[in-house]
């Protein structure tokens, strides 16, 4: 509680932030939490389509995708471990290397998705209109939800962007992490919803 | 700031994490391509948790620091965990 | 009458010159209690203009027939009416205003944790009540769903639904920033000695209503974006042409908008309990009680949901444990009263205005809390469901509770606010009258969904006409009763400034600084060395 002594409302709190970033990711987690409560009533609704839909996406493509977010995650944890030890260049390295997978995995996305539309199938389509009601929901929920992953994947990247350019004049130093570290939950969280999306998704039996 | 110790993680212990994590995602690969009937969803959720938990203890750091963020993260997973449950006291029993 | 620790008077934060002057030092102020003061009077605007729109419908209901409008448009002003009272008057409510004016001070600390981030919030609040008005009066005209945006008539309407859902999904973020910012301020920035457990009770009660912020709305915000891709995309997440399941629509909206009724109610309880235990001059009876009871309230509240889906065709086992986990809430809320009514028991009561809005409160909170029984448990609420009963029910509970408080917290904290006390006759008259319009207008609800007077429509039998003429007399009581309320609270505000640093005899932290407060609230931050409420020489 010492930071109360501190002159004005303008004071650090370095804990404080971080409460922040816990509690937003809360919400994030609440927030495809209902996403995740859609997809178990319809997969429990219609598990026969949900089986034959899933087929249609390649297991390869999703698995690689998990590994790139797996690998990235542990470059945005190093990088922490870089600035704390005071590596500024190196903690450069390592959130650059995070945004360069980051990228990779949008640009699989996009393949992936693009090979979908492709083949007719994207939310509305006349194909996917006239396959079974469990079809138009798997997809349906595939492109809302990797769609809402890949919009907060950009938005991480725009977050490691600047926290990239602050390690750069040095705003953020070895004793003033925290908008690294919080870049870094949020960029966690991102991997923590893959983890669940990959199975979900890709690993239907 | 005395309160607030800083633990630092070694590069070491985060390539063990994320070997640990890969290990993890091929492991469930290949389980749900085996059958085991509906025990493939089972282990494949499980398999994810325990890479979520991996996740949350180490790479965010929940492991190190003060119990609070702890006990957060486990009463918001319980709720949600609740309100998956009732949810479907709806649908199994319709 | 200021021996307190004031000793000298600093420039409040009313007339405090910062960067900016005239308009911009108000909506670019970081300073919660500026941005108390916004979300204060944009909510009282928007507050009066669902009167005025109630006050329209009601006239519609005067006698059977239509009389001043055709169903869609009074389709519409329902819709416009819920959405405007509950997502831009009472979800912020108590927490949005009070609780940023109210909680630095109470624990003793200069501003909230995020300044700048409380600031955007209100931004966001506004930026969603622009959408929500955009989407009213432009394209196929204002939605006709009611606030709840049932699917699949939601999905189907041609009207304006789209940029409304998506108006309130903003609104949304404003809420759980502003959640968050709580959470944190009580978690960091508690003065010296001000323990959890010597919070005031208000304190509690936000921090619960913080958390419900936070961990409902996300909910309700991706139900809406489904809604809103279900329209654009046609995916279909809950059109049953395309497999998708409308009773997963309402378990979704209910898993937020349920809690959602304890975010308007919490803080309203909170602020009731400070004008209790300030005007009867005890401390507060069971205090670890209140302070659990608001979060048990936050946590089963969050279970409870689906007592709004009786009748709609979820399962039978559903019905029951949801009927169970309903009763269950009655419990916490129970305790709050039953610590009421002992914290007033051998106190020395002052009869002051405030006192008088939370007797108020009591009253009609109990009416609107027993009939709540009625409709949470299923064999009764199957038959007056979607009835008027239901319509008087949350009226008295949401407009009666956490309406009814805010008034309570309004007249409570208005010499601090402002430095100026209002005209106190005229506030019991006026209060009185309120208190007789509101249950002529309302109380005869009951009865006529009792009789099975659907809801939601504008016209109906005539052998319901007497009890809709009694309570379209009482919507004009009520008005007239609002209206020289707020008056006089304007009035007072152009007379001349008083030092009125304690005018109740309060206990708490907002009673020792000088009113209105300075901008940095304490001149030093003071250190707490007392349990709450307790009783010292002055």
């Amino acid at each position: 509680m010492e930071q109360n002594h501190t002159e004005h409302v303008d004071h650090f709190d370095p804990v404080a932030s971080k409460i922040g970033m816990w509690l937003f990711i809360f919400t994030e987690i609440l927030l495809f939490g209902g996403l995740f409560i859609v997809y178990s009533v319809y997969r429990y609704k219609h598990p026969v389509e949900f089986h034959l839909a899933h087929q249609e996406l390649d297991v390869t493509i999703g698995l690689i995708n998990t590994i790139i977010l797996l690998v990235s995650s542990m470059t945005v944890a190093m990088s922490i471990t870089a600035l704390q030890t005071g590596n500024k260049k190196l903690t450069l390295i390592f959130i650059a290397v995070t945004i360069l997978l980051a990228l990779v995995f949008l640009v699989n996305k996009y393949f992936e998705w693009g090979a979908k539309i492709h083949h007719d199938i994207y939310p509305g389509s006349e194909f996917l209109m006239s396959l079974s009601k469990g079809d138009m929901l798997f997809f349906g929920l595939y492109f809302f939800m990797t769609g809402l992953h890949a919009i907060h994947i950009i938005v991480g990247v725009a977050l490691l962007g600047v926290v990239f350019a602050k390690v750069k004049n040095g705003s953020v130093n070895q004793n003033r992490f925290s908008l690294l570290e919080n870049g870094g939950l949020y960029w966690h969280l991102v991997d923590l919803i893959w983890i669940f999306l990959f199975p979900l998704f890709y690993l239907i039996h | 700031m005395s309160e607030h110790k800083n633990h630092i993680s070694s590069y070491k212990s985060h390539i063990v994490v994320l070997l640990s994590l890969i290990m993890l995602t091929i492991l469930t690969v290949t389980i749900t391509s085996v059958h085991l009937g509906p025990f493939n969803t089972a282990a494949a959720m499980l398999i994810a948790s325990v890479k979520a938990a991996i996740v949350l203890l180490y790479f965010m750091h929940l492991k190190f620091d003060e119990k609070i963020y702890r006990f957060m993260v486990t009463l918001v997973l319980a709720i949600y965990a609740v309100v998956i449950i009732i949810t479907f006291f709806d649908y199994l029993y319709r | 009458m200021t021996g307190n620790f004031t000793t000298h008077r600093m420039p409040s934060y009313l007339e405090q010159q910062g960067k900016y002057t005239g308009i911009r030092a108000w909506i670019l102020s970081t300073d919660h209690k500026r941005i108390a003061l916004l979300y204060l009077y944009s909510q009282l605007f928007f507050f009066f203009a669902g009167v005025v729109m109630g006050i329209f419908m009601k006239l519609e209901l005067i006698a059977p027939g239509q009389q001043i409008m055709g169903p869609q448009t009074y389709n519409a002003l329902f819709t416009v009416h819920g959405l405007t009272m509950i997502f831009l008057f009472i979800i912020p409510g108590l927490a949005a205003s009070f609780g940023n004016f109210m909680i630095p001070i109470m624990i003793g600390a200069k501003d909230v944790a995020f300044p700048k981030l409380n600031l955007f919030s209100w931004y966001l609040f506004i930026l969603g009540a622009i959408i929500i008005l955009v989407g009213i009066f432009t394209g196929d005209g204002p939605p006709d769903t009611g606030w709840t945006f049932y699917a699949p008539y939601s999905l189907k309407t041609n009207t304006n639904v789209v940029l409304t859902v998506f108006g309130a999904f903003v609104l949304g973020f404003s809420s759980i920033l502003t959640g968050l910012n709580f959470i944190v301020t009580i978690h960091r920035m508690r003065a010296p000695g001000m323990g959890f457990f010597r919070m005031p009770l208000f304190i509690w009660s936000l921090y619960g209503t913080a958390w419900i912020q936070l961990l409902a709305t996300p909910v309700v915000g991706i139900t809406f974006l489904m809604v809103v891709a279900d329209r654009l995309l046609h995916i279909g997440f809950f059109d049953p042409a395309q497999g998708g399941d409308p009773i997963l629509y309402q378990h979704l909206f209910w898993i937020y908008s349920h809690p959602a009724v304890y975010i308007m109610i919490l803080p309203a309880m909170g602020a009731i309990t400070e004008i209790i235990t300030t005007f009867s001059h005890r401390t507060v009876f069971g205090y670890k009680a209140i302070a659990m009871s608001s979060l048990a309230i936050a946590f089963v509240g969050y279970l409870v949901w689906g007592h709004h889906m009786f009748t709609s065709g979820m399962s039978e086992t559903a019905r029951l444990v949801f009927s169970f986990l309903t009763f269950l809430v009655a419990i916490p809320s129970a305790i709050k009263v039953f610590n009421w009514t002992a914290t007033m028991y051998k106190g020395s009561i002052s009869l002051e205005p405030p006192f008088w809005w939370a007797m108020a409160f009591i009253f009609i909170f109990m009416i609107g809390g027993l009939t709540g029984l009625v409709l949470g448990s299923v064999s009764t609420d199957v038959h007056v469901t979607d009835t008027m009963f239901v319509v008087a029910h949350f009226h008295y509970i949401v407009f009666g509770g956490a309406g009814l408080a805010f008034f309570a917290a309004l007249h409570y904290w208005y010499p601090k606010m402002f430095g100026k006390m209002y005209n106190k006759k005229v506030a019991n008259r006026g209060l009185l009258l309120l208190f007789i319009g509101f249950n002529l207008l309302y109380f005869p609800m009951f009865i006529l969904g009792m009789m099975g007077m659907p809801r939601r429509y504008y016209d109906y039998l005539p052998e319901f006409a007497t009890p809709n003429l009694i309570s379209t007399i009482g919507s004009w009581v009520l008005g007239t009763a609002l209206v020289i309320v707020v008056v006089n609270l304007l009035r007072a505000k152009k007379g001349t400034p008083e030092e009125i640093d304690d005018p109740w005899g309060g206990r708490t932290l907002e009673w020792k600084i000088q009113s209105p407060p300075w901008i940095e609230n304490f001149e030093e931050i003071p250190t707490v060395e007392h349990e709450p409420y307790e009783l010292t020489e002055k």
